[in-house]
C-alpha cells in the first residue's frame, strides 16, 4: 500500500475514533447527579414529555470504553494502512497456522500411510476409515458413496475394471486422470443404419440376448471392421485404452439394444478428472487403497 | 456543543450523518479501488472466451450465485474441501463479481475440472440422479435452448471499455464462436474454468 493510501485511511480511522470521543464528551450533560430529576426538555407532544436527564454514567462509560478498545484493537491489529500491528496478524498467517498445526496431528500419519504399499494399506483399518471419508468428500458425487457407480460412472465394488485393478493402476488413474473415448461410429461414412443395427445386435450376442441372429451374424463382419481395434476380436476389450469387456453382462451405459444403439451412433466420452492438483500424494495412496479395498 | 443544538438542526444532523457513514466507506473501500493487490491480475488470468462469458450470463439468470458463493476463505476446513483460498487478483475481470453471500450448495470458486463434463451435465439435467440427497433445482431447458448470439460482442466490447483486455479479433469472432451451441455447452465451460488459475494443490 502506498505511503498516501496509508496515511488516508490511519487518518480517517483515528479521526473518527477520536470524533466519537470528542462527540460524546461535548454533548454529554452535566454529570453532577446520578439521581433522576423532574426537569424536561420543555416540548410537548399530545402531551408527552421527555425529561431531561443525563445518561446514566455506566451507559457514558461505556461509550467511551468503546473509543478505547477501538485504540487497542488499532494497536494490535492491523488496521491503520500499512501498520502491521503488534501481534503480526494476517488472515494467510492464521491459516498457515492452522494447517502447520493440522500438519503435524495428522502429518506423520499420513507420511506413513503414504510410503505402505496399497494391498497391504487396504489391510489397515484406520487407513480405511480415512479413506472412507476421502471417498465421500471427493469421489461419491460421480461413483455414489457406496461405490458402486450409476450410468456413465463405473461401479468400484465389482472385479471388473475398465483400466485395470492392480495398484499401479489404480494409482495411475487416480493421479492422472483417465479419458475414455468409444467414437461415434454410427456416422461415421460409410457405416449404414443396417449394419449399425447388425453390429448391436452382435454386440447382444456374447450375452445370448440378439434380437435378430442373422443380423447378429451379419454384424460380426461389422464388427471386425469397426470395433475390434479396441474392444478386441472377442470383444473382451483392452485396459491399455479403457475399452470395455462387451461379454461380461457389466455394462457402464446401459445394456438394452436402444442404449447400446444410441453408444454405437453417438459415441461416449467419459472422463476420470486427475486427482493430482486436487489431492496430495499420501491422500491419493490411501484412496487407491480404499478403492483397491471394495472388491479385494 | 449540546445535544440539542444536533436534535433541533435538521441540515447539521444530515451532515454528521452522511459523514459518519462515509467514514468506513472511504477508509476500508475506496482505497481498494487504487491497490496494486486488489488491481492486477494474478498470473496467468485470461478473460473468459466468448462462450464462457455467454455461460456467466446462464449461471447469472438461472441465480446459481444465490445457492453458491465464488469465494474460498482462509480456513484450513475451506481449503481443504475447495482447495486454495480464493485472492482478489482472480476477480478482476468479474463484473460484476459473483462472490455470493450464501452457501445452500458448495463453494464453486474452484469447482473447474474436478468433475467431468458429462458428470455436469447430467447433474444440471437432474441432479438428484447423481447427487441423492441433493436439493439443486434441475435446468433441463438448458438442453433444449440456444444461447443468443446477437449480444454477445457487445458485452465483450463493454467489458472492454472496462478494463478487461479484449482484442477487438476476439470481439469480432465472438457472435460466430457462440451461435447455435445450447445453453448448457456455454454453462459448463463456464464452470469448467473457475478456479483453475491458482493451483488448489493441498
Amino acid at each position: 500500500m502506498s505511503t498516501f493510501w496509508s496515511i488516508w485511511i490511519s487518518v480517517i480511522v483515528l479521526g473518527t475514533v477520536f470524533g466519537c470521543w470528542w462527540l460524546l464528551w461535548a454533548t454529554r450533560k452535566s454529570q453532577t447527579t446520578d439521581t433522576e430529576t423532574d426537569r424536561t426538555m420543555g416540548h410537548s407532544f399530545d402531551g408527552i414529555e421527555e425529561y431531561d436527564n443525563p445518561l446514566p454514567k455506566w451507559w457514558f462509560y461505556l461509550f467511551l470504553a468503546t473509543c478505547i478498545f477501538a485504540l487497542g484493537y488499532l494497536a494490535l491489529y492491523p488496521g491503520l494502512g500499512n501498520w502491521k500491528g503488534l501481534l503480526g496478524w494476517t488472515a494467510v498467517n492464521q491459516w498457515e497456522a492452522e494447517v502447520a498445526e493440522a500438519e503435524e496431528k495428522y502429518g506423520e500419519i499420513y507420511a506413513q500411510y503414504g510410503q505402505t504399499p496399497v494391498p497391504e494399506l487396504a489391510e489397515n483399518d484406520d487407513a480405511m476409515k480415512i479413506g472412507q471419508r476421502l471417498f465421500a468428500n471427493n469421489c461419491a458425487v460421480c461413483h455414489g458413496s457406496a461405490a458402486r457407480g450409476q450410468v456413465g460412472f463405473p461401479n468400484l465394488t465389482d472385479d471388473d475394471w475398465l483400466w485395470g485393478g492392480t495398484p499401479e493402476a489404480i494409482l495411475e488413474t487416480l493421479h492422472n486422470g483417465r479419458m475414455g473415448n468409444m467414437p461415434a461410429k454410427g456416422t461415421m461414412p460409410g457405416m449404414t443404419n443396417e449394419q449399425v443395427d447388425q453390429v448391436v445386435n452382435y454386440v447382444l450376442s456374447f450375452s445370448g440376448r440378439e434380437k435378430d441372429a442373422e443380423a447378429a451374424k451379419a454384424g460380426e463382419q461389422v464388427f471386425a471392421q469397426a470395433c475390434v481395434a479396441c474392444h478386441g476380436p472377442e470383444g473382451k476389450g483392452m485396459q491399455a485404452m479403457g475399452a470395455p469387456n462387451l461379454t461380461d453382462n457389466t455394462w457402464l451405459y446401459g445394456s438394452t439394444y436402444e442404449w447400446i444403439k444410441e453408444t454405437v451412433m453417438n459415441g461416449r466420452q467419459n472422463q476420470m478428472p486427475a486427482q493430482d492438483r486436487l489431492l496430495s500424494d499420501d491422500q491419493i495412496q490411501i484412496l487407491a487403497a480404499y478403492v483397491y479395498s471394495l472388491s479385494n | 456543543m449540546k445535544h440539542e443544538i444536533v436534535e433541533k438542526n435538521l441540515g447539521l444532523m444530515i451532515v454528521l450523518i452522511v459523514l459518519t457513514i462515509s467514514g468506513g466507506f472511504l477508509a476500508e473501500v475506496v482505497p481498494l479501488f487504487f491497490l496494486k493487490e486488489t488491481n492486477e491480475p494474478v498470473e496467468g488470468l485470461e478473460p473468459l472466451s466468448a462462450l464462457e462469458l455467454e455461460g456467466r450470463d446462464i449461471y447469472i439468470r438461472e441465480g446459481c450465485h444465490v445457492c453458491h458463493t465464488q469465494q474460498i476463505r482462509p480456513f484450513r476446513a475451506e481449503t481443504e474441501r475447495y482447495g486454495h483460498y480464493s485472492v482478489a487478483g482472480e476477480f478482476v475481470y468479474d463484473r460484476p463479481f459473483l462472490w455470493g453471500s450464501k452457501r445452500t450448495g458448495p463453494d464453486l470458486a474452484r469447482v473447474g475440472g474436478r468433475y467431468s463434463d458429462a458428470w455436469q451435465r447430467q447433474h444440471l439435467y437432474d441432479p438428484r440422479s447423481v447427487v441423492p440427497e441433493s436439493n439443486m433445482p434441475a435446468f433441463p431447458w438448458l438442453f433444449e435452448d440456444r444461447v443468443d448470439h446477437t449480444k454477445t460482442a457487445a458485452k465483450m466490447e463493454t467489458l472492454q471499455t472496462l478494463g478487461v483486455p479484449y482484442t477487438d479479433e476476439q470481439i469480432a469472432e465472438a457472435s460466430a464462436q457462440v451461435e447455435g451451441k445450447f445453453e448448457i455447452e456455454a454453462l459448463v465451460a463456464y464452470l469448467q474454468q473457475l478456479g483453475t488459475v491458482i493451483s488448489d494443490k493441498r
